[in-house]
């Protein structure tokens, strides 16, 4: 079971937050087929949220074919998007800490690393490289 | 689907003062809605008159379809107010008071009642005098759903909490709402964590309405639109203009657009519900805007 978090700062709606939070966990495995997710009613006692706001999140989860709503049992999760992607990211990871620790080395600190992952990776998606 | 609530032309009249003119709003069933406005706005009076404790110098009110002051058997049991100055007997013990509540309302849920006190820690043998400020006003709300409404009134309900008196308040009111499909209607003053909570807006300025709606739709419907100084006439022809700021060089406006705002000169931005809510506060309005939801996902949950 994974926990939702809230961030009234962020300027994405509240709905949308959850859905990203779902796919985040779904992409690194932490939840995978079968994973049941949490009612609504536990979800709105935990943070305060207004119900329709996840019932909104599911229902586009559920449009998306990620999750599916059985009647009586819960939400359950139907696909992962970890996929072949999953296995490929421990090494991934590795060469990434690699990386890091090199800028460091050279003095970046973390909000200039941020910034340089960023713009790199925008721009190597313009250049249809990544 | 009629709505929980429903005025027309509602207006409440002391001595030569309208606390509130010309109200006409519905808010759906099963929806949390907030009802936001500085003091002194209506706000108080208008959740009287929902709940009858007051009656209307003009305009009608509709609870359910029906008349609270005319029918009150039939609408009181099924409406909980919870009025800002935590209505609790002070001298009773919290036992006490749940006796009271399941001698008096015919629907009254006595587990339920224990089985939420229990979870808050409220001891039984307390006198309600006795309670910290927050648990007072849990107890009140404990008291209120117990009744089983299915329309909830709040006054100000978290006005005075602490951070996590304020949480656990409204953890269980929305967990109510899930569990009862309860439609709930809450005034407030703090308007930052509103998007949070409610899904239905209106607010209220100078005793009139200015905005009624689904919040989500509100949010979609309100840009921000920012150009070079320049006049707002071909602006006004589409969409609705809200608030306009001149400065010497750049003009912004806060609009309700009615479609995409297509005049590429306007730099277009999203605008956060306090600054809707701020803007609307400053302009009261000839015609209330109604937002309305049109979309299918309009349900009462169960």
């Amino acid at each position: 079971m994974i926990t939702f978090r809230l961030d009234t700062r962020s300027g994405l709606a509240p709905y949308l937050q959850l859905v990203q939070q779902v796919k985040h966990a779904l992409r690194l495995g932490m939840l995978e087929v079968g994973d049941q997710l949490p009612t609504i009613k536990q979800i709105v006692a935990e943070l305060a949220i207004n119900p329709n706001t996840v019932l909104k999140a599911y229902r586009e989860l559920e449009h998306e074919g990620l999750i599916e709503s059985r009647p009586g049992q819960g939400t359950f999760v139907l696909k992962t998007l970890a996929g072949a992607s999953l296995q490929s990211q421990a090494g991934l990871r590795r060469s990434l800490l690699l990386w890091l620790q090199e800028a460091q080395q050279a003095g970046l600190e973390e909000e200039s690393i941020q910034a340089l992952f960023l713009d790199t990776l925008r721009e190597s998606l313009r250049r249809g490289v990544a | 689907m009629t709505g929980a609530l429903e005025t027309m032309g509602l207006g409440k009249q002391y001595g030569d003062l309208w606390a509130l003119r010309d109200c006409t709003l519905t808010v759906p069933s099963g929806r949390v809605a907030a009802l936001v406005g500085p003091n002194g706005a209506g706000k108080s009076t208008l959740l009287q008159l929902a709940s009858g404790l007051n009656y209307p110098s003009a305009g009608v009110v509709r609870v359910f379809g029906l008349s609270p002051r005319q029918d009150p058997g039939l609408v009181l049991p099924r409406i909980g107010f919870l009025s800002q100055d935590r209505p609790l007997y002070r001298g009773f013990t919290v036992a006490e008071m749940l006796t009271m509540g399941k001698k008096l309302n015919p629907r009254w849920d006595d587990a339920l009642a224990r089985r939420r006190l229990q979870h808050l820690g409220i001891p039984l043998k307390r006198k309600a005098g006795k309670l910290s400020g927050g648990q007072q006003s849990q107890l009140a709300l404990v008291m209120a759903l117990a009744k089983r409404p299915e329309f909830l009134l709040l006054d100000e309900p978290v006005a005075t909490f602490d951070p996590l008196a304020r949480r656990e308040f409204l953890s269980m009111l929305l967990e109510a709402t899930v569990e009862d499909g309860l439609t709930v209607l809450l005034s407030s003053h703090i308007i930052n964590d509103l998007e949070r909570m409610c899904d239905y807006i209106i607010i209220l300025s100078a005793a009139r309405l200015t905005l009624v709606g689904d919040i989500s739709e509100v949010l979609d419907r309100h840009k921000l639109l920012i150009s070079v100084r320049r006049d707002t006439d071909g602006l006004e022809h589409l969409h609705n203009v809200v608030q306009v700021t001149h400065t010497e060089r750049q003009t912004t406006v806060l609009a309700r657009t009615n479609g995409h705002i297509w005049d590429p000169s306007w730099e277009v931005h999203d605008v956060s519900l306090e600054d809707i809510v701020l803007a609307y506060l400053g302009q009261p309005q000839r015609d209330v805007p109604t937002v309305t939801m049109d979309r299918a996902d309009e349900e009462v949950l169960r």
